[in-house]
């Protein structure tokens, strides 16, 4: 039987890189996959994927929408969408490719299979065809991270009824996607079919969209997406969702208590994640869940039982691929006896919608619940040449700010390229920067990045340059 | 081209130790601005420059240098580099006309913020690892925060402090500072020169207690300056000095120097150590006037700020063991004076009053004396003297008892 020092249970972020940094620390690692292909959800069947649709069928539309506007004209316009998909795929691939070769240059041996307790060192791994091995490890780290949350009264068939995964890999664009969720999710994948020709209604349950994000960046980019064409079902409670032949009926209830049924082709489930834990075979090792079903873990995201480790989607906190990676890099140092630390509160959330949205640290709402005493800097992209250049002018910078301190506390960006935009509200809330230290800092002419700054200044002493 | 030579600090200083050079050598310098912090036997001074040019050194830190060495010379006629003024850290001395050329000044002391202390997600991981506390680091970041850098210093001191571990028998030499050295010399020359011995009395407190208590918000409110136990004391030894002039005398050769007046040095410990500041014409101040000369001495004494001419003379000298809780001592004379009062300790204790036990606030105070020329029952009944005072405050107002005067007895 094989013996190592770490062996990690899935090869998504979290568990790619923990493998990695702990081989850079000089340990044997072994690394468990149950599909085909290393890289997890991220890679195959979320960031990725979507994000090369996203852009694909961001092209068409700027073609379509846009390119009149640049003087640029073109008679049959048209897209050939499983060429897109070909080309998902073949960038899905090459990032398959990449941590493969990365799991070779640091000797990690890769064990395809589903990995399973034994007991808490060792690990038995059933491959497809149900072969059976079984692997001794000092440490184990369960990175298996999450699944689309099913509705207990909606079943997924995977052809009508449809989860991220499948809305990833369509035939065909749909005539019309109802979404159930509007969360950042749903509003990605609603933007691809949306942009495609789609008719896409978002069903959602709460008052507002992307309800993780500032209430501000919600209506803004509701108010974008509508103009897009997006249609909204806010404060929707959706009851069923039955198929016949190729069509799908969504039945809601409404706020005045009123049945509503939304007929489209395609239903979308976006209502979240859960912690995956199937065939873990936790009872072996003692491992213990919360109430949420999440893989309890302490600070050192240790689990109850000494020597098992958990990270990523599969434990508390955001499900998002870089808080995974921060993990995984964290706990790799842990076991190798560094101290290293992660500081949640300024890990950035991002939706890849155009215009883009991000933010970091608290929400306006956050710190009205918490009776800190703020103060508030907006300014709107409109107002830069650089936007005005490129005719990407909806969105707005908005940076909150601690009354006394000036100390920033929140930032939260939306409009082109904020996904990008967002790390310097990282980095200045990292160093806890005031807004007047940002305020003070050269930021290059014409850039986006210049929003930061004149919705620094209006923080600070509401004195912005350029409105 | 301007030499630099070591200054005329002070009459009785011969050398002095160039302790830490503030420029480098090549470093364009504006006038005014410290070159160098000398040590002497009494204090440290900054140096300001006398000319604005581009510094060549000459004299090297920890140097012991004679008065008139040469330590530097500025070239005034090197032209004054463009970055100079971003980089300028000349501050200008209250005592010199400013001057127009010179620079704005930029603020030497670090500014405090909410994020002082603050570290760098690297320089946490560091701090963490090497068991350093974000609390025991100076940042040097903007606004104190603490940076990669400071992190890894500060690990690599604590790596070097002596090692704490039981049993272990390291052991770390330092050179002595030239004040430890003088301090030295000078307890060493006091006792082996001069015929010391100690008298001992107790004060009861009580009516100088009652007095704080009712009069000191009054007294703090008017005079901006709390009122303490210090200005009492000076006051009494100011009266009792008048009594005993041979207390407030002075031994210089083969004479004895009587002074009509109470210079009363306090002893004030400092970071580097115990300094000696004096307060002139103790005898004509108020309290207000003590308490606040005290309060001056003392701060100036903790930032390192005295002048020599601070430190200089001295007929008396008052030491205050008391605030470190020393119950009872035997304090060296500070030559050439001729006498020292110590104080000490406040405690309560069971004392007998007209045949009852009481409990009274109570202070053992010494006096230690250079038996040469003053004689026990002089040094006694000037402890006494102090002793009733301080127990009587009445009888300070007119350095005696109000009705005695009144029936002229």
């Amino acid at each position: 039987m094989s013996k190592y020092q770490v062996a990690v249970i899935g090869s998504g972020p979290g568990g790619y890189i923990a493998a990695i940094r702990c081989a850079q620390l000089g340990m044997k690692v072994a690394i468990i996959e149950k599909y085909d292909v290393l890289g997890g959800t991220c890679t195959n069947v979320g960031c990725i994927p979507s994000k090369a649709l996203l852009d694909s069928s961001e092209h068409f539309h700027n073609a379509q929408k846009s390119f009149a506007e640049h003087g640029i004209t073109h008679n049959d316009l048209s897209f050939d969408f499983s060429r897109m998909v070909q080309r998902k795929n073949g960038v899905v691939k090459a990032n398959n490719d990449g941590i493969a070769f990365l799991m070779k240059k640091n000797k990690i041996d890769a064990y395809k299979g589903i990995g399973s307790f034994v007991s808490k060192n060792k690990i038995a791994i059933t491959g497809s065809k149900g072969e059976k091995q079984e692997i001794e490890a000092d440490k184990i780290v369960i990175a298996t991270g999450s699944k689309p949350t099913q509705l207990p009264f909606i079943k997924v068939d995977k052809r009508r009824i449809i989860t991220s995964t499948e809305a990833l890999s369509l035939n065909e664009v749909p005539k019309h996607l109802v979404i159930i969720g509007g969360g950042i999710i749903g509003v990605e994948l609603g933007s691809v079919y949306l942009r495609l020709g789609a008719k896409v209604t978002v069903v959602e349950y709460l008052d507002k969209i992307v309800p993780s994000m500032d209430e501000d960046i919600s209506k803004e980019l509701q108010r974008v997406l509508k103009k897009q064409g997006m249609e909204f079902l806010l404060s929707h409670k959706v009851s069923g969702a039955v198929v016949k032949d190729n069509s799908v009926t969504v039945t809601a209830e409404n706020t005045k208590g009123e049945k509503v049924l939304i007929q489209g082709d395609y239903c979308l489930v976006a209502v979240g994640r859960v912690p995956y834990t199937d065939g873990l075979n936790l009872e072996a090792a003692g491992v213990v869940k919360d109430e949420k079903g999440r893989i309890a873990v302490n600070d050192h995201l240790e689990t109850n039982i000494p020597g098992i480790y958990a990270v990523g989607d599969v434990v508390r906190g955001a499900m998002l691929a870089h808080k995974a990676e921060e993990e995984g890099v964290m706990l790799a140092e842990y076991i190798a006896g560094q101290k290293t630390h992660i500081n949640y509160n300024l890990i950035p959330g991002v939706a890849y919608t155009w215009p883009e949205a991000a933010s970091v640290g608290a929400t306006e709402n956050d710190l009205k619940a918490k009776g800190v005493a703020y103060k508030s800097g907006k300014f709107p992209f409109r107002a830069l040449g650089r936007a005005r250049a490129s005719g990407d002018l909806d969105g707005f910078v908005k940076v909150l700010a601690d009354k006394n301190t000036d100390e920033i506390l929140g930032v939260h960006i939306i409009g082109a390229r904020a996904a990008d935009l967002i790390i310097e509200g990282v980095v200045a809330m990292e160093y806890r920067a005031s807004a007047e230290d940002i305020a003070r800092m050269s930021h290059p002419h014409p850039t986006y990045t210049e929003a930061f700054k004149e919705a620094c200044l209006t923080a600070t002493e509401n004195r912005p340059l350029n409105t | 081209m301007t030499e630099v030579k070591v200054p005329a600090l002070a009459e009785s200083i011969a050398e002095v130790t160039l302790s830490k050079w503030l420029v480098k050598d090549g470093d364009y310098v504006e006038l005014d601005q410290p070159l160098c912090e000398f040590e002497t036997d009494k204090a440290s001074q900054e140096l300001p420059s006398p000319a604005a040019g581009v510094v060549k050194l000459i004299a090297a830190d920890g140097d012991d240098l004679k008065i008139g060495a040469l330590i530097c010379n500025i070239d005034e006629s090197a032209a004054k580099p463009a970055t100079a003024v971003a980089t300028d850290k000349a501050v200008v001395k209250k005592d010199v006309a400013p001057v127009e050329t010179v620079a704005p000044k930029t603020e030497v002391k670090q500014e405090v913020s909410y994020a002082t202390g603050n570290p760098s997600p690297a320089a946490k991981k560091i701090l963490d690892e090497g068991g350093v506390k974000t609390t025991d680091v100076k940042g040097t970041g903007v606004k104190g925060r603490i940076t990669k850098e400071d992190a890894i210093q500060a690990v690599r001191n604590k790596a070097n402090m002596p090692a704490r571990e039981a049993f272990s028998r390291g052991e770390r030499r330092e050179k002595l500072s030239r004040l430890r050295k003088t301090i030295a010399e000078r307890l060493v020359y006091s006792k082996n020169s001069t015929a010391m011995l100690t008298t001992f009395n107790e004060v009861d407190m009580t009516a100088i207690n009652k007095i704080r208590e009712k009069y000191g918000d009054g007294f703090k409110k008017k005079n901006e300056v709390g009122l303490g136990m210090m200005s009492f004391f000076t006051k009494a030894v100011c009266l009792a000095l008048e009594k005993f002039p041979a207390v407030n005398a002075s031994i210089e050769e083969n004479e004895v120097v009587y002074h009509d007046y109470a210079d009363i040095s306090i002893a004030v410990s400092t970071p580097k150590g115990l300094v000696v500041p004096v307060i002139r014409n103790a005898e004509s101040l108020s309290l207000a006037g003590i308490e606040k000369k005290v309060k001056e001495l003392a701060i100036k004494g903790r930032d390192g700020l005295l002048t020599m001419d601070e430190m200089t003379g001295g007929t008396f000298t008052i030491s205050n063991g008391g605030v470190f809780g020393s119950l009872m001592s035997t304090p060296i004379i500070n030559p050439p004076q001729v006498a020292i009062l110590g104080m000490h300790k406040v405690q309560e204790r069971p004392v007998v009053i007209d045949g009852q036990m009481v409990i009274r606030p109570m202070m053992y105070v010494a006096l230690s004396y250079d038996h040469r020329i003053i004689d026990g029952k002089e040094s006694v009944s000037f402890l006494v003297a102090v002793k009733d005072f301080l127990e009587n405050p009445h009888k300070m107002l007119l350095g005696a008892d109000p009705v005695d005067l009144l029936l002229e007895m």
